[in-house]
């Protein structure tokens, strides 16, 4: 598989140098989150508690995944939709979180909080679960285990396929590759 | 008449929920291939080739095709010559979803309320549509529906005067705000006609088609490909990084309307356009 091999945690300098529609192996570690873990980072936020995990540059993945059958390390892993977590990311964002991996657009707010904090956003292909899954070498709760497949899981990665969609520059995929290919009059 | 035990309904809607969300249907497999001649953005290509190898992994290793298997959509076509023994046949389906759901390690992605939102635990209740025909057959389908694609769908009634210019406005408009979020490429479900509901109804039913089966009605096959063609336009492209195939195909489903109403629903479906049946035989009595 083709794509540039980045190793997690991300350093500053590497952001810099990658443009939206890159494609990237990721391999190191990720830390899953989605609506039901986000709330409840940012309930204890405002409590003023520590974070479950350190997230100065980090990157959260937003899956829910599948029960993992007997003999695997985890299930079906492909991302959910992001916009759901756009108005819960801005806390994490300023606390050192530096990428985020999902489907589909940000709002404009994040797309500005990206630019300005350094950080990026990337996509994995929706509804390629079994074969990303596959690139899962192991799962274990850190954070929440009563939500289930929402529990905040750290994960070790091997070359993860992603595309860059937003990065640190302000190029997006979305808006450029629509406006490439589109044929309308 | 024939009869069929409650047992049964249960046993075969379990396998089904397992089948459905770890084969991808070979109408779908072919229409990637196809889609992956066409298509010309690299980006574009790379997704619909992991697509490809998605189906192969999720086949032989038994992993689901994606990790939102989804709410338990049931279509259950009753001929009037069948009778069902042993039980209450809605309750046959729900623990067939529970059973299949939690044998098959398959997600449960079902809040018990829509506002307290508590999971049920088992995936369950399924949302069932239940339907009298003629006959001595019993017909179930299963069509799990994943969120991502379910949220970006529409309905709006419109006026009349808009007519079929005011469809296909409505639906490419559908696509074009729902961009990356249903995974495209994406199959279009169409519900024309009928009231608010029958429309949303419709427009679900419309997914079950085959890919690559046009619509019986020439008028409305030759829509569904307009449709295709604006659609495909939109550059949106795989993942929506940029290219050809936003959708791989447009299925409409009409019903008569009012006299003053123009009911149009957009139900979208992703690449994991899950559904399977089965034709029951009972016992002749
Ligand atoms: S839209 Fe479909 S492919 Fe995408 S995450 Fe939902 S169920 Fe999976």
């Amino acid at each position: 598989m083709k794509g540039k091999k980045i190793k997690l945690p991300l350093q500053e300098e590497e952001i810099k140098d990658l443009k939206r529609g890159d494609r990237l192996l990721l391999s190191g570690t990720l830390y899953t989150a989605r609506d039901a873990a986000h709330k409840r980072l940012l309930e204890a936020l405002d409590r003023g508690e520590e974070l479950p995990f350190r997230i100065k540059g980090q990157v959260i993945y937003y899956v829910g995944p599948t029960p993992p059958p007997p003999g695997k390390v985890i299930g079906s892993a492909g991302p959910t939709t992001s916009s759901r977590m756009d108005s819960l990311t801005l806390p994490l964002l300023e606390r050192g979180l530096k990428g985020m991996i999902g489907k589909g657009s940000r709002s404009e707010e994040v797309k500005r909080a990206l630019q300005k904090h350094g950080a990026f956003y990337l996509a994995a292909v929706g509804g390629a679960g079994a074969f990303l899954s596959k690139k899962i070498k192991s799962a274990r709760v850190v954070a929440y285990e009563d939500l289930g497949p929402e529990a905040i899981y750290q994960l070790e990665v091997e070359d993860f396929p992603v595309v860059v969609i937003n990065d640190i520059h302000g190029g997006d995929l979305y808006e450029e590759g629509k406006a490439r290919y589109a044929r309308e009059k | 008449m024939q009869i069929i035990m409650v047992e049964d309904i249960t046993r075969n809607v379990a396998r089904m929920c397992c089948e459905a969300n770890m084969h991808l249907g070979q109408d779908v497999k072919v229409a990637l291939e196809r889609a992956l001649t066409i298509e010309e953005s690299p980006a574009g290509r790379e997704v619909l080739k992991e697509l490809l190898e998605n189906a192969e992994i999720a086949d032989k290793e038994r992993i689901p095709l994606c990790q939102d298997t989804g709410v338990a959509v049931v279509f259950v076509e009753m001929g009037r010559e069948v009778i069902i023994e042993g039980g209450d046949p809605l309750e046959a389906i729900n623990q067939g979803v529970e059973k299949g759901y939690q044998e098959c390690y398959l997600r449960k992605s079902m809040v018990g309320d829509p506002l307290k939102r508590i999971n049920t635990g088992t995936n369950t209740p399924a949302v069932i549509h239940w339907e009298m025909v003629p006959g001595d057959k019993l017909k179930i389908t299963v069509a799990p529906k994943g969120g991502g694609s379910e949220n970006m769908s529409t309905l709006k009634v419109l006026k009349p005067a808009q007519g079929e210019k005011g469809v296909i406005d409505f639906v490419v408009e559908t696509v074009r705000e729902a961009g990356a979020n249903p995974c495209p490429p994406l199959v279009v479900g169409v519900g024309l006609g009928g009231t608010f509901e029958k429309a949303a109804l419709l427009a679900k039913k419309a997914l079950l088609r085959p890919l690559g089966q046009a619509h019986s009605d020439s008028y409305y096959a030759r829509l569904e490909e307009v449709i295709l063609e604006k659609v495909n336009s939109l550059g949106i492209g795989p993942q929506g990084f940029g290219g050809r195939i936003t959708a791989l195909a447009v299925h409409i489903e009409y019903f008569a309307a009012h006299i003053a109403s123009l009911p149009v629903a957009v139900n979208l479906n992703c690449h994991a356009s899950r559904h399977v049946e089965r034709v029951f035989q009972g016992v002749k009595k």
